[in-house]
């Protein structure tokens, strides 16, 4: 598989949201905003860039009967790490975010990719894999995040487009999440079939 | 009193599931038919109760004593990891029919956040432990709820006609919202 190949392919063919289906509860927790939505995605590539990298490493070395185990431990590790950095020097959005930072360690794609790719592939192809789905899911986020504060409140990256007052607030409130990432789940399908 | 409001609280207006978002991996994946839903759901209570009590007790115990809560995140993780497997081991040898309802969804719920989430949860709630308890209980009571209620609505939805790019995931994320949306109905109990 050529280089370009493994990174695009998490954007597009293998979604992890869109497609895949992973990594369903932060993309309907977090994406109240365009902003919000992108900063989730961020951190969880982050993790996802470094736990890919650090257990392709080590491969090798894990023996197999407590590879999983040991996957969570070093995944569990960069999230205390992102953690911390959050709550340091941006603690409104650790605020915003709250729960779901923690719980990027049990976040599917992570280990998902840990398990399918990382596991048997070398640490630069790894390291491309982590960017490409890392973007995949950040692109995802940050789009449904959009179409909510879009619609729930008439901006998009607090850029106002029209006023609050005319915004549909379900579309930020817990409906909205999940109806409009049914519709857009649903164009995509739509999109894949032409 | 005080603790009926934090039942009805965990169960209607803070649904784990409709307006907390924890838990939506197996709210999408084991709602197929109500059995499933409800063999998860009574699977997830066990766990969710006892894992609760196992981190609330670390917390305490281990980790603020020697000051170390920036572990909280990775033993918890491992805490309820081991659970899992331990809980069946114990139940295949204990209660072979408990096993046989429940054995298939025990792997699954090591990765529910739920679990991980309501851990944590009671921690930054600073709750007691007997309020932690009944938290975990009456939310477990409410993820099984949603989960059998959109088993049931899924099931109906088998037999009836949907635009073709809408089958499947599309239009059971919007039979979710609108269930959402009627559990914000008991937004005004407590």
């Amino acid at each position: 598989m050529s280089k370009i190949k493994i990174l695009t392919n998490g954007i597009i063919k293998d979604n992890p949201v869109f497609v895949l289906l992973l990594g369903m509860c932060p993309t309907l927790g977090t994406t109240t905003s365009a902003i919000n939505g992108m900063s989730m995605g961020l951190a969880t590539m982050f993790v996802l860039l470094c736990s890919n990298v650090v257990i392709s490493f080590l491969k090798n070395v894990i023996p197999d009967k407590v590879h999983i185990p040991a996957y969570i431990v070093i995944i569990a590790t960069f999230v205390t790490v992102v953690q911390m950095f959050m709550e340091g020097y941006l603690p409104a959005l650790y605020e915003t975010l709250g729960l779901f930072i923690p719980l990027i360690v049990v976040n599917c794609i992570v280990l998902g990719r840990a398990e399918s790719f990382a596991a048997k592939n070398n640490p630069f192809d790894s390291l491309l894999d982590g960017v490409g789905i890392g973007l995949g899911f950040t692109l995802a986020l940050t789009l449904l995040g959009a179409c909510r504060e879009f619609l729930g409140s008439g901006s998009i990256f607090n850029l106002r487009i029209f006023p609050e007052e005319n915004g549909a607030l379900v579309f930020v409130l817990a409906p909205g999440a999940f109806i409009a990432l049914g519709y857009l789940i649903a164009i995509v399908n739509k999109l894949k079939t032409k | 009193m005080a603790y009926l409001m934090m039942i009805i609280a965990a169960i209607f207006v803070n649904n784990i599931v409709l307006s907390q978002f924890l838990g939506i991996c197996p709210f999408l994946g084991v709602s197929k038919k109500i059995e499933t839903a409800l063999g998860m759901g009574m699977a997830v209570t066990f766990v969710m109760t006892i894992a609760t009590i196992v981190t609330f007790l670390i917390q305490i115990w281990v980790l603020q004593p020697l000051n170390i809560g920036y572990l909280q995140t990775i033993s918890f993780i491992l805490v309820i990891a081991s659970l899992v497997q331990m809980v069946e081991i114990i139940l295949k040898k204990v209660s072979p029919s408990l096993y046989q309802a429940l054995g298939v969804f025990l792997p699954l719920i090591t990765t529910n956040c739920a679990i991980l989430g309501v851990a944590i949860l009671v921690i930054t709630k600073e709750f007691t432990l007997i309020q932690s308890v009944v938290y975990a209980i009456a939310t477990a009571i409410g993820f099984t709820l949603a989960l059998v209620l959109f088993a049931g609505i899924r099931e109906q939805l088998e037999l009836s006609v949907v635009p073709k790019g809408m089958k499947g995931v599309p239009i059971a994320l919007i039979v979710a919202g609108l269930l959402a949306m009627a559990f914000m109905g008991f937004s005004g109990i407590a």
